[in-house]
């Protein structure tokens, strides 16, 4: 039996009356891919910034390996495992792509030298070392999106959230980054929850599917269960998804 | 980088007392440049009132010298110590509310104001009278007191700027540099990426604070007079900014070069006027506002980064 990595509880979080999660509960199993799904404005990145601290929750609780993590800062929640990637990309562009990941890699260790050595290594896992001394600011929008993979599984996390990376990517690239995922899930165990509205990713990587709606979770199961079930056709695949 | 070092110390045997005073000046200029470059062009956390840590450096310093007979290389400690909690306070202020950009600047604008208007009435140092330190005999060498040659000055100045330079290039190319780039570039990726960003945003401020302070001391003794007016005025303030933005902010070149390339040229002009017998106020001022203004436009990075691409460094 799998135990919960990552064990949502009930969180909820309004903004000025306006409920964007409404008493959301899930658990991510240690090893697992789980994506969330759902319609713009569904409360996805909202539950994703609640999970990594940009915001407090109003209510609920978010335990990381059994440990209370809701309401620490989003460095204490990168230190306590959880790396995150931002949809809207957040590069630092006057360093160069090394840099960039560099800073990440300096999560898991204290000196300059070996940051660099381990950022160069996961630049190479993503195909990206032939742009490793390039300005981030030089970088196109699939680039960038790479590069926060890059930044945040350079910090070491034992749970990765990536928030839209497959978006704006060709489909040769998605199923090039679903291998990527594939392996590092297979290889080193990471455990990862995405966000992502390729389905074509979700199907390949995800074994659980979280279907949010106005801010409440109103589906959840595999991918095929998910897919086929009547409320998360109607409010977000539409019917030809059938 | 060696052959520039090895010219500024061969300087004094070579250049007349003109050309001396002008580069001490330099050296000062790049030992306040770099220390205001922590805070700015490393961390992005933009100071408009680092006369303050000036003031405050050199007031401590002649003080102690003053009342006590206390020398500056023991008054120093204590200099940096003040600038490091006034510093640690406007931190404290901005970063545990988020206050941040143009309000930042702000809060430092008004610190050094507030400084400046308290020293005006703070009697124990002269007021708005000024504070004087006894000009001793010029030829008579005594570095402990800091008492001595323009000679001595510039050797001072030349190792607190190269020792500055030296500090600088560590932090920048430690996990601190990376820290406060990433701070500068995006806070919030920054933060995600698990850096403490309001410890390291407080770090940037206590170093270039202390650093600022080292300047203000031997500010005092080379100059002898000081004046709350004159020394916590803002424009001294955009004096000290003025080199690295030249130069190249966030560079460790760019405040030297800047440094020198202002002063050599409001020099020449200043000096140019004088050969046509014209005299117009104010002219320094505004070569500067001119010298900022084509930088900005031509070269927004700075001067220092193109050459450094050309040189391919």
């Amino acid at each position: 039996m799998n135990i919960a990595l990552l064990e949502v509880r009930r969180i909820s979080k309004a903004f000025r009356g306006l409920r964007a999660v409404d008493a959301v509960s899930f658990d991510v199993a240690e090893g697992a891919i789980v994506a969330m799904i759902g319609p713009n404005g569904a409360g996805k990145t909202t539950c994703f910034n609640l999970i990594a601290g940009v915001f407090a929750p109003d209510a609920g609780t978010v335990r990381l390996a059994g440990r209370d993590i809701t309401g620490l800062r989003p460095d204490q929640v990168c230190h306590a495992g959880i790396g995150r990637t931002f949809q809207v990309v957040k590069p630092f562009p006057q360093m160069t792509v090394l840099d960039n990941v560099v800073v990440g890699a300096l999560n898991a260790t204290q000196k300059v030298a070996t940051a660099r050595r381990d950022a160069e290594r996961v630049l190479t896992l993503l195909h990206m070392d032939a742009k490793a001394r390039e300005l981030a600011a030089s970088l196109t929008l699939p680039e960038r999106k790479r590069l926060e993979v890059a930044r945040a599984m350079a910090t070491r996390p034992r749970l990765l959230l990536l928030d839209e990376v497959m978006a704006g990517l060709r489909p040769t690239e998605i199923d090039e980054m679903v291998a990527v995922f594939q392996r590092l899930n297979r290889e080193t165990g990471l455990t990862i929850l995405l966000i992502e509205h390729v389905m074509r990713a979700v199907m390949a990587l995800a074994g659980e599917v979280v279907v949010l709606h106005h801010g409440e979770k109103i589906a959840a199961g595999t991918p095929s269960e998910v897919v086929r079930d009547p409320a998360v056709l109607e409010c977000y695949l539409g019917e030809e998804a059938v | 980088m060696s052959g520039l070092f090895a010219l500024l110390l061969a300087l004094p045997y070579v250049a007349n007392s003109y050309v001396l005073s002008v580069a001490t000046l330099i050296l000062y200029f790049a030992l306040t440049g770099q220390a205001w470059n922590v805070m700015m062009g490393f961390a992005g956390q933009l100071s408009l009132g680092h006369s303050l840590y000036v003031g405050v450096g050199a007031y401590t310093a002649a003080a102690l010298f003053f009342h006590f007979g206390i020398g500056p290389w023991v008054g120093l400690w204590l200099a940096i110590l003040l600038c490091v909690a006034l510093g640690a306070t406007i931190g404290l202020l901005a970063f545990r509310v988020g206050i941040s950009g143009v309000y930042f600047a702000l809060l430092t604008i008004a610190f050094a104001e507030f400084t400046r208007i308290g020293f005006d009435h703070f009697n124990w140092v002269g007021a708005s009278g000024g504070l004087f330190i006894k000009v001793a005999q010029r030829e008579h060498v005594d570095l402990l007191n800091l008492r001595g040659t323009p000679v001595m000055f510039y050797y001072v100045m030349l190792c607190l700027a190269a020792g500055a330079f030296g500090v600088c290039s560590w932090l920048f190319r430690s996990r601190a540099g990376y820290y406060w780039q990433a701070i500068r570039e995006n806070e919030e990726a920054a933060q995600a990426l698990g850096i403490n960003t309001f410890r390291w945003k407080m770090l940037a401020v206590v170093i270039s604070a202390a650093m600022t302070a080292v300047a203000g001391v031997f500010f005092a003794f080379y100059y002898n007079s000081l004046f709350p007016e004159q020394i916590f005025h803002i424009s001294r303030s955009i004096e000290i900014i003025l080199g690295p933005i030249i130069g190249g902010l966030g560079t460790l070149f760019g405040p030297i070069l800047g440094a020198a390339l202002l002063a050599v040229l409001a020099d020449a002009i200043t000096e140019g006027l004088t050969l046509l017998r014209l005299e117009i106020p104010g002219v320094k001022q505004v070569f500067y506002g001119l010298c900022l203004l084509v930088v900005v436009i031509f070269l927004p990075h700075g001067i220092w980064p193109t050459i450094a691409r050309k040189l391919r460094l």
